[in-house]
């Protein structure tokens, strides 16, 4: 599987998300930084990784969505090439529109780090198939701005064709997000955008290996 | 230029002699320029004038120790080529009058030391010190605070790991931000301040100059009075943004071999670190100010000398580099000047508009600061604790200290903070000590803040030990060897001597803990005047420890593991309950001497427990401090889910035996099968240890006292600060 991994001034889990790849493949991620015109030919998947791409003083995700390189990232999107964005890179998808909805801030109007519980709502996809069914997960989330938001039609149209990923359980929601969801898929299932963080849940020293099946599953499917 | 007067040198917070030694080294009077440039050197929070001669005492060597004070920051072995850089700074005064942005340019501040010498920072900290409860800014302050640390912090994707929150009256008008930065460098790539050689270009990176902070080193050594609320425009904002290009360039830069020395721009601006960087390399600094890059038109040098505007850093280069460098500065889109050269005259000379608006000898700013043995005297003692009654219930004692200020559970706060981010945070906030492991190893260190102020504030000298013998007993709870401090030396106005009084004593009371246990000061800050009105704060004198594990998988932690398993207390019980929280929380008394701290047995416990855990001996392990051990034990519990069965020995003062706050002591678990021969193994290794009891299914059981749920327990505990923070 080749993947590269955009590089935002100010993302911060870039190291973290390519650790995480590189221990399921074996190779590390192209590292690609952001004012470069073009990805690497021949990707299987791209990440866009938590942080706070240009600081995030306007909207999470907003400049980032603008930026050179996204171009590019859109041009593949449309392509079939798989995305994977991680909190920062969940924002700046729904910023593009390649996902739908936006990502408002947590209704506590706090930042929040903590473990979090969540089901697997999907797990016949590239990104989640080594997952159970309906399994409870716990991942790590550190966001301010996690507050899942789209207009009712939306919703009920992604619950209905099975765009959600992942779930909080009920009474876990750390943001507020609508219908407790924390992870949603592109009609076409090749683009996953979720808030919490599967790449820092990869070794059971760290609390746990929850978050590990995301980049086995691509490897599988992608290799 | 018009000569400055006396009357403007103590609008600056000097001294008629500090203005007359001013007058002696120019042989003239100082312009405004120069005026300023001397205040802010000299003033007690970059001149440490009051505190040099004492510190001078603390110790600072051990062969793990890489560099010691004056730098940046602290640096120390720990082996395969890796150093641990680190330090604790406060932003106290700042972060009263602007809770947000003067906690947020704090952890800023304290990253930069860090990252200046060539470390990539891998843990934040943070001792904290608030108001009462009731008091009507607290709730402002705290959720200030705590956005600005987290808002700056989480920004910089470096994870906020530890800490320590208190809340006492004495702080109601002067609260305490300390920041504490550990940084992760090679030890072949340690960088140091010194402007050394001559015609090497002197380099301006980072943010734009503009007017914020002017003044803020000054502000910061003076007591405060009702209309501290005006000197907001001193407080500095800050940018993790710029912040976290600021490192990435940097550390880009610094794997190269161009810098010959490199300084934040913290307090005092550019006045200190191009002061400081000349000093330390023995040579002189001439600089063009018209190539300073202004955030705003028409700035005066006098301005642009004394800005403390963040993000910024200033950097001597070898000659012919600058282009190397500037490619790096532009690819992360900061600014990039060279603004002067290093020179062989030794003195700070500064140039605008064609015109030489400065010339200083250098030695007469850094070195020949003013240097105060100020007259001090011992602090009054608490009287002897009279007779203490029994109480009803320990239990119900026990419910109402989990839930009170000091003992309540964090958690509002360090959710706030991103703790798990580079992914090497093995233990989290709410353990005895933050372990972080070393990226790609299986290394890991780990890392606390300490101090008891009440303690200090009852026995300096005794208080400072505490300090110090509490940060090594948390870092042997989890497994760790403890290594070195930083000292975040918090204080009242030096010029009482009841408060020097308590500063002298209490960095004795420090250094004999440090040599005692080796565990030498490489780092470290001293803030004075923390008053409001003349109301002194409790003597906090905070201990950043940082312990290193060989084998990150072999550390111990808080909760217990499974019931069926006896609860063993290492170290001697003899019922202490002078300052302890028991006396001031439920029956209202601060009164009697501070627990006596024996440092000797201090180690021999603790080798003795760290032995342990290596061997994988203990399933748990807590340190014993505030509440004794009937809170030590209840937060094993509360961490779990599972319960215990307490039994008081028979001779015992129950009160005493279960909150007394008697040093040197652990709570450990071990399987029922193998106490009887760790409770022998600690008779022959001369270390007291008794069982206390064992782990039971869902709730604390103590004598014939009726069971208190541990549900029940946690929920008090947890409740208690998000309750405070939501009161309208």
């Amino acid at each position: 599987m080749k993947a590269a991994v955009v590089v935002f001034p100010a993302s911060n889990c870039d190291r973290d998300v390519a650790v995480a790849l590189e221990q399921a493949t074996g190779k590390p991620p192209a590292m690609v930084w952001h004012g470069q015109a073009n990805l690497p030919d021949d990707l299987d998947l791209i990440v866009l990784p938590g942080g706070f791409s240009y600081g995030d003083y306007l909207r999470c995700g907003a400049m980032a969505a603008h930026s050179p390189i996204v171009r590019d990232v859109i041009a593949r999107a449309k392509k079939g090439t798989p995305i994977l964005g991680i909190c920062n890179g969940f924002q700046i998808l729904c910023e593009t529109g390649l996902l739908p909805g936006v990502l408002m801030k947590n209704a506590s109007l706090k930042f929040v780090s903590r473990a979090v519980t969540m089901t697997v709502e999907s797990s016949n996809t590239m990104f989640t198939a080594r997952y159970k069914p309906g399994q409870t997960i716990k991942l790590a989330v550190a966001h301010g701005d996690g507050n899942y938001f789209a207009d009712n039609e939306t919703l009920d149209r992604i619950e209905k064709e099975g765009l959600v990923a992942f779930r909080y359980v009920e009474g876990d929601n750390p943001n507020g997000a609508a219908r407790n969801i924390a992870g949603i898929f592109n009609d076409k299932r090749t683009i996953l955008g979720l808030m919490p963080h599967p790449e820092r849940v990869c070794d059971p020293l760290l609390g746990g290996i929850d978050g590990k099946a995301i980049f086995d599953s691509l490897v599988s499917a992608l290799s | 230029m018009t000569d400055a007067t006396l009357a403007q040198a103590i609008e600056h917070g000097l001294i008629e002699d500090e203005w007359k030694h001013i007058l002696r080294v120019l042989n003239r009077a100082p312009n405004l320029t120069e005026l300023g440039i001397f205040s802010v050197m000299w003033s007690e929070h970059c001149s440490y004038k009051s505190s040099r001669v004492h510190l001078r005492k603390l110790p600072t060597t051990a062969p793990w120790v890489i560099q010691g004070p004056g730098e940046n920051a602290g640096v120390i072995d720990i082996g395969d080529g890796q150093a641990i850089v680190f330090k604790m700074e406060s932003h106290n005064h700042p972060s009263f009058i602007e809770p947000y942005q003067g906690a947020a340019t704090g952890v800023g501040g304290i990253m930069r030391d860090v990252f200046t010498m060539g470390a990539r920072p891998i843990a934040m900290l943070n001792a904290l010190r608030f108001g009462e409860p009731t008091h009507p800014k607290t709730q402002h302050l705290v959720s200030g605070v705590v956005a600005g640390i987290g808002g700056y912090g989480n920004c910089m994707g470096v994870p906020t790991v530890g800490g320590e929150v208190n809340f006492n009256r004495s702080y109601n008008g002067n609260i305490l931000v300390n920041a504490m930065c550990v940084g992760l460098a090679n030890t072949n790539k340690i960088f140091l301040s010194a402007a050394k050689g001559s015609g090497n270009p002197v380099v301006y990176v980072g943010s734009k100059t503009g007017r914020d902070g002017i003044h803020g080193a000054t502000m910061a050594s003076a007591e405060f009075d009702d209309a501290s609320d005006e000197k907001r425009p001193t407080v500095q904002v800050g940018d993790p943004f710029t912040e976290k290009l600021l490192l990435e360039a940097c550390l880009e830069l610094m794997a190269t071999d161009a810098i010959v020395g490199i300084q934040d721009m913290g307090a005092a601006g550019l006045t200190s670190s191009s002061c400081e960087m000349a000093d330390k390399g023995g040579s002189g600094i001439e600089l063009n100010l018209d190539r300073v890059p202004c955030r705003e038109t028409g700035m005066t040098p006098y301005e642009m000398m004394l800005s403390e505007s963040q993000e910024r850093m200033l950097m001597v280069l070898k000659p012919g580099r600058e282009a190397q460098a500037e490619a790096i500065f532009k690819k992360w889109e900061l600014d990039f000047a060279v603004i002067g050269v290093t020179t062989d005259t030794k003195r700070l000379v500064l140039n605008f508009k064609g015109k030489t608006v400065a010339d200083i000898p250098v030695t007469a700013l850094a070195d020949e600061a003013p240097l105060y043995e100020r007259p001090w005297e011992e602090p009054k003692r608490p009287a002897p604790l009279g007779p203490v009654a029994e109480p009803k219930s320990i239990t119900e004692a026990l419910a109402k200290l989990v839930a009170s200020p000091d003992l309540a559970s964090r958690r509002w706060i360090y959710e706030q903070y991103d703790s798990t981010v580079m992914a090497d945070t093995v233990q989290k906030p709410g353990g005895d000590a933050a372990i972080v492991r070393i990226h790609n190893t299986n290394k890991a260190v780990a890392l606390t803040t300490d101090v008891t102020p009440r303690y200090v504030q009852a026995d300096p000298y005794v208080g400072g030990m505490q300090a110090v013998a509490e940060s090594w007993r948390n870092l042997t709870a989890v497994g760790a060897t403890p290594l070195a401090i930083t000292d975040n030396l918090n204080f009242g106005n030096p010029q009482r001597p009841e408060i020097m009084g308590q500063f002298v004593l209490a960095v004795r009371g420090i250094g004999d803990a440090c040599r005692a246990l080796d565990y030498p000061v490489v780092s470290g800050n001293v803030s004075l005047y923390n008053e409001t009105n003349g109301q002194g704060i409790l003597p906090t004198p905070a201990i950043g420890g940082v312990g290193l594990m060989q084998d990150v998988t072999k550390h111990a932690t808080i909760p217990f593991k499974a019931e069926g398993e006896t609860i063993i207390v290492i170290g001697e019980t003899k019922g202490h309950l002078g300052q302890s929280i028991y006396l001031r929380d439920i029956l209202g008394r601060e009164e009697g001497a501070p627990p006596p701290v024996d440092l000797k047995i201090e180690r021999r416990n603790g080798d003795f427990v760290r032995t342990l855990i290596a061997s994988g001996r203990v399933t748990a392990v807590h340190d014993c401090s505030d509440g004794g051990l009937a809170v030590t034990i209840a937060e094993m519990a509360m961490s779990s889910g599972l319960g215990a069965t307490l039994t008081t020995p028979p001779t015992a003062f129950r009160a005493a035996f279960w909150f007394g706050e008697d040093q040197a002591r652990y709570v450990i678990t071990v399987s029922a099968a193998s106490a009887h021969r760790l409770l022998a193994d600690a008779k022959a290794a001369g270390v007291p240890a008794a069982k206390l009891g064992i782990t039971l299914s869902d709730r604390l059981t103590l004598d014939g006292e009726d069971p208190f749920p541990t549900a029940r327990l946690r929920k008090l505990n947890e409740e208690w600060l998000p309750k405070l923070m939501s009161a309208a």
